[in-house]
């Protein structure tokens, strides 16, 4: 049979930002030639929300409730970097309690931001009923997160200085019992999901991110260390007391979807294995640093002490003044590495404030990524990068 | 404490890295070099700053751009108005370099250093979006956080907080004061 | 603030801003010509009917269809949209109330729950996938952001989407609960139980 050239006309069509495969609030300019992708252009900007002109007018305290929202899949991680960046330029430490349960809180996070992954791209790729185990898991890990600091979603738990609040009474037990029954819901997923040959045929081979362009184009957490890169902050330069426990940097060699899926369900194991060590290492003392006026006075106090309602009262009304400079501080959370450069010109107030996001980057690589695939592995292969749009679009 | 002393071993070596950048580019080119915190900020000229990027990029193994914002210091101390941060990260060394730039509010332009880090192009586009600094030489400079039509730059400090679209936009009202 | 109705260009759209609480929901009249008047008019067969279809059976009868059946259309803007597809979840089902096919197309959409921070950029979208939903639909705010710009007051977030669509029900929280949600829902679905059939029909037939 004689092959016919035909010309393919190329069409642009526009994936708008309501849709239910875009992970939020993204546009996608496609140019297409049949359904071959041949540049998928970006469009952000639908979920702005000034966060960093706003930061400018609130005091320290109160930027982290506004931080919450950047991130808003995994709300502890943008809090911990931002408060380690105040606290560079505060020069304080929290206590080893308060690391601690910083750590053990961020890597709980960091189960249920995968599972939101997990969710919805099984979601998008057809697996709809692992949705619903995902959500499952997660409710467990947000009961949690409700009785340690009664929010489910925008916490503000981590603050400078250290947490906000001890463990209560039973919480302990609590995780540990989620602890141990965690890993048979990870059975059932993987066994849902890793050797189904429909999740094989979506995702392997499909949406290869060398090495080379993924370091040039400045991707990082689990995206970067699919694609063959050891690279993570926790243990390359470890912050907050992470040095001291014992686990692995989660990485596979080929780059495509289907790792970038497998190095995220490794790394919720990896992630269990830190909070068991952390509770089983747990040190006693205090969760706040006690600095004599960036962090607030212990509550039981303000009814005997004069000077502790005055510095209460300062620390939440007025705020507190931060020495002038400038820092940087970044934490790897779920989706790479979030850092916040903050400026301060020696008032209560930032001067900038400003988030380094990681899907902003993620968001961008796309076009690199998704050249000659078929528009159904662009959902794929979107989703895999886990974007959140809000990080994105501050 | 073992975190000091890997901080200070890190600045040093950071601050042996500065060296060999003077070295490369001259005395001029390189305003300043401050040590703050356990971080080394080096502030070049805007004419040296792609050649100073190649460098680090290639030389000394800076191979990542993580970071590139831009802060607008009106109130604080007038005109150099804007400065350009790019922050730098080095996967062989593990360490961090933020690059700074000086641009004055009558001559607001930068050299895109999409050519050299490819992770500037949605960066750049921000700070022109944000800040009203043209950036020469970038393949598609409009705006990406806010909609086309957006009178202003909002991150300038005379852009006021609150402003809604319909109203017209005067004079910055005073600051809103929060308790 | 005070806010007059004022029309601005977004994005090379046309939009109208209305005072918080005061968006229309139908075309505004004089953009429509005679002959668009005539042809809705001619075919919206059951307005016509509206007075013999008012008697207390028939209204309960197909009010009780309409509210236990909402579709509500995906508009997941921001965090509140985590909490709608936990409401959408096990622990928390929202097929109960029969609100579990989230159509990805406003065209087969009753409902359309606005959960997040609504920027200006985004809008003009708000608005066109609104029109674009088929006459009886609802509007949940989801949020304080959707219901009045929450914790942001700055030039980037609409100050309510009520400046923008007619807004039925107000759900509070930041994000709100599950329960809370579904209270909305619950309040939603009372609403339409009062209602008039042909409530929404009457406003488009002149």
């Amino acid at each position: 049979m004689a092959t016919v050239e035909r010309e393919q006309a190329v069409m642009t069509i526009n994936m708008g930002p309501q849709h239910p495969s875009t992970h939020g609030v993204l546009r996608l300019i496609l140019t297409l030639e049949g359904e071959t992708v041949i540049d998928a252009e970006p469009v952000i900007g639908y979920l702005h929300t000034a966060i960093e002109k706003e930061a400018e007018h609130k005091t320290y305290h109160k930027v982290i409730t506004l931080n919450d929202r950047l991130d808003y899949v995994s709300g502890m991680t943008n809090n911990f970097a931002y408060c380690l960046a105040v606290e560079k330029l505060l020069g304080i430490e929290p206590p080893l309690r308060g690391q601690y349960l910083r750590v053990i809180v961020s890597e709980l996070q960091r189960i249920a931001s995968h599972l939101v992954f997990l969710g919805t791209t099984a979601l998008e790729i057809g697996i709809m009923s692992a949705f619903f185990y995902c959500f499952r898991e997660r409710e467990k890990i947000l009961d949690l997160f409700e009785m340690l600091c009664g929010a489910r979603l925008t916490y503000s738990y981590i603050i400078v200085g250290g947490v906000r609040y001890d463990l209560p009474d039973g919480w302990v037990e609590k995780c540990r019992e989620f602890l141990r029954e965690f890993p048979k819901a990870w059975r059932e997923l993987d066994e849902l999901i890793s050797k189904n040959p429909i999740w094989l045929n979506r995702t392997k081979g499909i949406g290869i991110l060398k090495k080379e362009d993924a370091i040039a184009w400045g991707v990082t957490g689990p995206s970067l260390r699919a694609s063959g890169v050891a690279w993570d902050l926790r243990k390359t330069m470890p912050y907050s007391s992470y040095d001291h426990f014992d686990f692995e940097i989660v990485t596979a060699e080929e780059g495509d979807t289907y790792a970038r899926y497998w190095v995220r369900m490794l790394e919720m194991l990896e992630s269990l294995k830190i909070v068991r060590q952390a509770l089983d290492n747990l040190p006693t003392g205090p969760v706040l640093a006690d600095h004599p006026w960036a962090t607030p006075p212990p509550k039981n106090l303000l009814d005997k002490d004069m000077e502790a309602l005055i510095r209460h009262f300062l620390f939440y009304s007025r705020g507190y003044p931060v020495p002038p400079g400038e820092a940087y501080a970044a934490v790897e959370s779920a989706r790479g590495e979030v850092g916040f450069y903050i400026v301060s010109d020696g008032s209560e107030k930032p001067y900038r404030m400003h988030m380094r996001a990681p899907s902003f980057i993620h968001v961008h690589a796309l076009p690199v990524v998704a050249k000659g695939h078929l528009i159904a592995d662009l959902v794929a292969i979107l989703a895999s990068f886990d974007p959140v749009m809000g990080e994105v679009d501050r | 404490m073992t975190e000091q002393t890997e901080t200070l071993a890190d600045v040093e070596h950071l601050l042996q890295i500065t060296e060999r950048l003077k070295n490369f580019l001259g005395e001029e080119a390189i305003e300043e070099v401050k040590v703050h915190n356990g971080e080394v900020t080096v502030t070049v000229r805007r004419e040296n700053l792609l050649e100073a990027l190649q460098h680090l990029r290639d030389e000394e193994k800076f191979e990542m751009l993580v970071d590139a914002t831009a802060v607008d210091y009106l109130p604080l101390r007038g005109e150099p108005r804007f400065e350009v941060v790019y922050h730098l990260l080095s996967l062989t060394h593990r360490l961090r370099l933020r690059v700074k730039v000086r641009v004055r509010s009558d001559d607001a332009w930068v050299p895109t250093a999409c050519h050299i880090y490819p992770s500037a192009n949605p960066y750049e586009r921000e700070i022109w979006d944000m800040f009203g600094i043209k950036v020469e030489g970038h393949p598609n400079l409009k705006r990406i956080l806010t909609y086309d039509e957006f009178p202003g730059h909002p991150l300038r400090k005379d852009f006021p907080l609150f402003w809604q679209p319909g109203q017209p936009l005067e004079k910055p009202e005073k600051p809103f004061e929060e308790w | 603030m005070k806010v007059d109705i004022v029309r601005t260009t977004i994005d090379g759209r046309e939009i109208t801003i209305a005072p918080p609480g005061k968006a229309r929901g139908d075309v505004l009249e004089e953009e429509l010509d005679e002959e668009m008047r005539e042809v809705i008019g001619r075919n919206v067969l059951l307005a016509k009917l509206e007075d013999l279809l008012n008697v207390g059976v028939v209204r309960a009868i197909v009010n009780w269809a309409k509210r236990n059946s909402l579709w509500p259309a995906t508009f997941g803007l921001a965090c509140c949209a985590i909490e709608m597809m936990a409401t959408v979840a096990s622990r928390n089902d929202i097929a109960r109330f029969g609100a579990e096919v989230f159509r990805g197309s406003p065209r087969q959409a009753d409902v359309m729950i606005v959960s997040g921070r609504c920027s200006w950029k985004m809008a003009p979208v708000l608005r066109r996938i609104y029109d674009q939903m088929p006459n009886p639909k609802w509007v949940i705010a989801m949020g304080t952001c959707a219901s009045c710009g929450g914790v942001f007051q700055n030039y980037a977030i609409v100050q309510g989407v009520d400046q923008i669509v007619p807004v039925d029900v107000y759900v509070a929280g930041c994000p709100p609960r599950p329960e809370n949600l579904l209270h909305g829902i619950m309040m939603l679905q009372e609403k339409i139980k009062n209602e008039r059939i042909g409530e929404h029909r009457s406003k488009e037939v002149p």
